[in-house]
């Protein structure tokens, strides 16, 4: 049958059939990997947030958050998940990202970990594009190990160039100036808000 | 099969993996080999990801050559080849998770690496299955040797890794110029300088 249609008509049949069945190829491999994708990902959040949030916590992070937004976050105003961490009753702190808006190419994405204290458990870099080499030592865990402890109060937060106690890197001021701002702006929004960040559900 | 048919297939696969090797005779799908391999073990999985595209589109283009119209077989090899990114692209992010993350953009930018289409155009579409697909994992094999060893040149000289591993310790002051773009091209050129060379050698040796 398909040798007796014009030319026009058999162009258009060869190309919704090889459409079709790519389409169904896909919608198959969709329905077998989306499940696992989704738990891929839930993996890897739950793994960071075991790295950054306070050691002891037996609840589950990552079902257990409030939504903020503010502009020290990030400048876009985008809304920013907290993930909430506590043993029993109590709350021990909270997970969040920041975004540096001013890193030396592009956004910085940082991750940092709040006690209820108002002292910062960890940093880590969550993504960014600084030049490997130079401004990209921001997601050495030596430096970002100076953070570990600090409340608003106890370090002046400025790069050692602009008189405050966080070493640069030779050849990158920008990099660190940025996340060490944005982990200030972070920390400052928590301390702020606490109450609003590890308010009680249904409270 | 008879000695010659497999003598035929290992000739197919020669001639993709070496003679006509997509990199370093045919200079195809120049921006995946530049843009990933800063170091060896993204060369790896580029050239993994690619063999699985490469013989799955090799396959399915030579099982199909016969009912496509010429005047739209590219349309349709198009098609063809982008289901097949996205299956591995679906595959490699629910299986090696880790992987997907750093390869990131550059799966589904496997769509437009000239590699692929020009294997349907120039091998799948006029020979038979069983040698489409010998083309299909020769050339893949050849991609991934050549980003294998541009990633382990620029990993050593940029970074003094190998695989992650370090190297020289920390006396070793690193090139960063290899990890960073330009080092792409230069140690490309290098390569097929010493390609080049090396067959030289070769036909020199031959007609001796």
């Amino acid at each position: 049958m398909i040798n007796n249609m014009p030319d026009y008509i058999k162009m258009g049949w060869v190309l919704m059939v090889t459409g079709a069945v790519a389409t169904a190829l896909l919608a198959g491999t969709d329905q077998l990997t989306s499940t696992r994708i989704a738990e891929a990902k839930r993996q890897e959040t739950l793994s960071m947030l075991a790295q950054v949030l306070p050691p002891g916590f037996d609840n589950e992070p990552d079902r257990d958050t409030v939504t903020l937004s503010d502009p020290r976050l990030n400048r876009k105003n985008t809304p920013v998940v907290f993930y909430r961490a506590a043993r029993g009753d109590d709350y021990l702190g909270a997970a969040f990202v920041v975004t540096a808006p001013d890193g030396y190419s592009g956004e910085i994405s940082i991750m940092i970990a709040v006690r209820t204290d108002g002292r910062l458990q960890s940093v880590q870099v969550v993504t960014h594009k600084e030049t490997p080499g130079l401004g990209d030592k921001i997601s050495d865990p030596a430096w970002l190990g100076r953070f570990a402890g600090q409340s608003l109060t106890s370090s002046r937060w400025a790069v050692k160039k602009d008189g405050g106690d966080f070493d640069q890197f030779a050849g990158a001021t920008i990099s660190p100036r940025a996340v060490v701002n944005a982990v200030k702006r972070g920390l400052g929004f928590f301390v702020e808000n606490q109450q609003q960040v590890l308010a009680r559900r249904g409270s | 099969m008879s000695d010659q048919a497999v003598s035929e297939q290992r000739k197919v696969f020669t001639d993709a993996f070496w003679v006509n090797n997509p990199i370093f005779a045919q200079m195809l799908g120049m921006c995946p080999t530049l843009a990933v391999t800063t170091n060896a073990i993204n060369g790896v999985g580029m050239g993994l990801a690619t063999v699985g595209v490469l013989v799955g589109s090799n396959v399915a283009i030579a099982t199909i050559r016969n009912v496509i119209p010429a005047e739209v077989r590219i349309p349709a090899y198009v098609v063809v080849i982008a289901a097949f990114v996205t299956i591995i692209d679906l595959s490699m992010n629910a299986f090696v998770h880790d992987l997907h993350k750093v390869l990131g953009i550059f799966i589904p930018l496997i769509v437009v690496n000239c590699i692929i289409l020009g294997r349907a155009e120039a091998f799948a579409s006029k020979n038979t299955v069983l040698s489409s697909l010998v083309d299909g994992v020769a050339s893949g094999l050849g991609f991934t040797l050549a980003l294998v060893l541009l990633g382990s040149l620029r990993e050593i000289l940029g970074s003094g890794h190998w695989f992650g591993m370090d190297l020289f310790g920390s006396s070793y002051h690193p090139m960063l110029v290899f990890v960073l773009p330009p080092g792409a091209f230069l140690v490309l050129g290098l390569i097929l300088a010493g390609v080049r060379w090396y067959e030289q050698q070769r036909k020199a040796v031959k007609q001796a």
